[in-house]
């Protein structure tokens, strides 16, 4: 059997950029709006800079998978507006709890993109230290499909459990927020994320980025019915965004993480966007989508869209130039410290498999050092 | 042999060795003295055949029936009257701790923890069986650390469907010890994310066969986010599992899923099989900053052992010496210590000496005294209740030949169940190696 990829599309997503970029706010975004009067212009330019820095990223770690320097690469192209707007959203005692597809908000959130570059380039399964203060509570990447969703989920327990939730002190009030994708949605990890979620009513966001393929299935083999109205099922409301619409983004995100942290519990966003690229390095996406489809996506391209909006607001041509020169300048940074990314020494095979000293990991790592030195030289 | 043993009939029994011995204390996993055993009291539930070629006769169950007496008559009065104490304490301090829990409870867990109140000292020495052994280990570490929450199903009101957490909730409120919707991936994956958030969640599975849904998170998240974070974030988070059979259930209830965890780099596991160890044990399993997998052997839930409420006789990671014997080692875990113990015991009226190790952790396992005894003894059997094929047992088996193939005298012999699902509970008998299947063992390895 094979599913067609058109879901019934209801009439109230929300959006505040048409297509084209015009400011023009859907009916449905109205209890959105407040939330941008916290942006100013500067916001708006960050907003746009984030969005070409990690579409550079991109280009240049493509590149660099061709080349041999890493074994995958996972683009985001397409997904940059539902990523910086969200993340842009959440406050710095937020955490954000990733899929692995999301470099922007990794970014937004303050971590160093090499590590992701490590991850992918097989010298690392972590990449940052979602303890260090510097990374924004952005937490590691998680493979296996929904699993995080879990995570998060406990995290927001704790949260509650620690009694950070609804004190009425916006400062110390916290929520998570997950990232995960139309595939995972048919994982059995979310829906008890959702379950777990509703019962102990956590302060958390569910970030559903959509971009309507699981690898080569459409969402249609997913779901028959638009995703955002799943978790209403299990007493989590949700809300249909245009991804592709960073202020969208932004707006609906900001309040969904307000709400958790004054304690009205969880909420689910399903923002609908497009992997303009392949799902990673490893496939081949004109095997399964058509041209004409890409096609309309590219024509709701996030950053094209937010540019328009900025050049409405008079925003002008040196800055977009300004910032395609940073763009530059991350891709080429990245390139000269990928080739520099040597592998980890052998014997952090061993670290931190326990945290406590372990004799069957021990005995091996002895037995390694003494048969690599049985070789002689300085091998 | 299965028709008759049907006829089978469980009957109680204590073996003691050495009698008014002190436990001896080990400061790492070293090698025992094994001149300084272990004395710990060790209850004995066993299906006892009225097979005409078993070896397990009627005579030597009246004996040990007779030894029951025999410790009764010495210790038995004090005995219960420490348990009625310690019952009453239990009581009461479960009283107190309900008034406590209704007072206040709707703040958060740390700041509203109820440490148990102490309303009568405690005899130091306890008789409690194996159920009540874990609950006041528990008790201990959820009073000791506010960190400690537990997590399951049932584990509230109903204490649990093995009444291990009974109280429990009651006394320290909904907030720590939590009824969680029915989804062990989903009850899994939570307590990651609170052990990120710094708690050390305790997570019960009601039954070993009902663990799989948990598995994936388990062996791809729990056992390797440590690794993952290059050690920035550790993962205290300890996992109960009912284990073994011997208690006529139904499918998926009675299973000895161990290998499956021992397989997976970053668990560690561990199988008490006396009320004693179970104490100490889950309290040093929770005060561990890696994830442990505790097997709780369901057949060795209900008998009672003196419980040392004060010392702490052997590390986490220790295997121990049970029984002091020369012509063959038999090591056994969970709840075929006491069928290798009763092996032994029939061994030694036949004139031979069986030494009987208690495994007690199964990663790491610590093979010091493994090593030693088989010096010593020149043969070894390894009794598990799991199917031999790429099991615990196996790994034994393959590390002592590696580590002491000059002592011995027998290739190592497995004794396991059977690699076929296990059966139903009408099998079981037949399925689970029990004594005599042992000593068919060591009549091989003494054979060579």
């Amino acid at each position: 059997m094979v599913a067609t990829n058109e879901i019934p599309r209801p009439a109230n997503t929300v959006q505040l950029l048409t297509a084209e970029g015009r400011f023009q706010p859907s009916e449905t975004s109205a209890e959105y709006l407040p939330y941008l009067e916290r942006l100013d212009e500067n916001d708006y330019r960050r907003f746009y800079r984030d969005m070409v820095r990690v579409r550079a990223l991109d280009h240049e770690a493509a590149n660099l998978q061709r080349q041999g320097q890493l074994g995958l690469w996972v683009p985001s192209e397409g997904q940059e507006g539902a990523q910086v707007g969200s993340a842009h959203a959440a406050k710095p005692q937020d955490h954000l709890f990733p899929s692995y597809r999301e470099h922007a908000v990794g970014m937004v959130r303050g971590i160093d993109p090499i590590g992701i570059i490590g991850l992918l380039r097989g010298t690392t399964h972590g990449g940052w230290d979602p303890t260090d203060p510097a990374v924004g509570n952005f937490h590691l990447y998680t493979l296996v499909i929904g699993s995080q969703t879990l995570h998060a989920t406990g995290y927001a327990m704790g949260m509650k459990l620690d009694g950070k939730v609804g004190t009425g002190d916006p400062s110390k009030d916290e929520a998570s927020i997950v990232y995960f994708g139309d595939g995972a949605t048919s994982q059995g990890d979310v829906n008890e994320a959702y379950v777990f979620a509703a019962s102990y009513q956590t302060p958390q966001v569910f970030f559903l980025q959509n971009n309507h393929w699981a690898i080569s299935v459409p969402v249609s083999t997913q779901s028959r019915t638009p995703l955002y109205l799943r978790s209403s099922g299990f007493g989590i409301p949700g809300v249909q965004i245009d991804g592709n619409d960073v202020l969208a983004a932004y707006a609906v995100t900001a309040k969904h993480l307000d709400d958790a942290r004054n304690g009205e519990g969880p909420s689910m966003i399903e923002a609908l966007t497009y992997r303009m690229g392949a799902h990673t390095s490893s496939d081949d996406p004109s095997k399964y989508r058509t041209d004409e489809e890409l096609a309309s996506w590219a024509e709701r391209d996030p950053i094209r869209r937010f540019r328009v909006f900025l050049e409405e607001q008079g925003v002008g041509q040196g800055f977009f130039d300004s910032a395609d020169e940073e763009a530059a300048d991350l891709a080429a940074d990245i390139r000269r410290r990928t080739l520099e990314l040597a592998p980890p020494p052998v014997a952090s095979m061993f670290q931190h498999v326990y945290s406590e000293p372990h004799p069957v990991t021990d005995e091996q790592r002895r037995w390694l050092e003494e048969y690599e030195a049985s070789f002689g030289g300085d091998a | 042999m299965s028709d008759v043993r049907s006829e089978a009939e469980y009957v109680e029994a204590e073996l003691i060795e050495n009698p008014g011995d002190s436990a001896e204390s080990r400061d790492d996993g070293a090698s025992v003295d094994t001149a300084s055993l272990d004395t710990q009291a060790i209850d004995v539930v066993e299906i006892v055949e009225s097979d005409p070629d078993s070896r397990v006769l009627e005579e030597h169950v009246a004996e040990q029936e007779w030894t029951r007496e025999f410790v009764i008559d010495d210790e038995e009065s004090d005995r219960v009257d420490e348990q009625e104490t310690a019952q009453a304490d239990l009581q009461a301090s479960a009283e107190v701790g309900e008034a406590a829990a209704e007072a206040e409870h709707d703040g958060p867990a740390v700041t509203d923890s109820q440490p148990t109140v102490d309303a009568a000292p405690e005899p130091r020495i306890q008789s409690l069986p194996m159920v009540k052994a874990l609950n006041a280990g528990l008790r201990r570490a959820l009073a000791d650390d506010p960190r400690v929450i537990l997590m399951g199903e049932d584990i509230g009101p109903l204490g649990g469907v093995f009444r291990v957490t009974e109280g429990l909730q009651k006394e320290f409120g909904p907030q720590r010890v939590m009824d969680t919707p029915l989804a062990e991936a989903g009850i899994i994956g939570t307590a990651i994310g609170l052990a990120m958030r710094g708690y050390r969640p305790v997570v019960e599975i009601q039954f070993n066969g009902f663990v799989f849904p948990g598995f994936d998170q388990i062996t791809t998240q729990l056992a390797k986010l440590t690794n993952r974070h290059s050690g920035a974030v550790t993962m205290p988070v300890v996992i109960r599992i009912p284990h073994g059979g011997h208690i006529g259930a139904v499918e998926h209830h009675q299973e000895a899923p161990e290998a499956y965890f021992a397989h997976t780099a970053g668990l560690r596991i561990v199988a008490p099989s006396t009320p004693n160890d179970a104490y100490w044990m889950i309290q040093e399993a929770i005060a561990s900053d890696d994830p442990v997998i505790f097997f709780e052997p369901m057949s060795r839930y209900w008998p009672k052992g003196d419980v040392d409420t004060e010392e702490n006789p052997v590390p986490l990671h220790a295997s121990r010496v049970v029984r002091t014997g020369t012509d063959a080692t038999i090591v056994a875990w969970a709840g075929m210590v006491p069928v290798a113990l009763r092996a032994a015991e029939v061994a030694a009226e036949e004139g031979r000496s069986l030494e009987v190790i208690d495994l007690r952790s199964l990663a790491p396992i610590d093979y010091a005294p493994l090593l030693q005894s088989v010096q010593k003894t020149g043969r070894l059997i390894v009794a598990q209740e799991a199917p031999g094929t790429v099991s615990v047992a196996s790994e034994v088996a393959a590390v002592v030949a590696e580590k002491a193939f000059y002592s011995l005298e027998s290739p190592v012999l497995r004794v396991a169940g059977f690699d076929t699902p296990f059966p139903p509970a009408k099998l079981e008998g037949v399925y689970l190696p029990d004594a005599d299947r042992i000593l068919e063992a060591v009549d091989r390895a003494l054979a060579y």
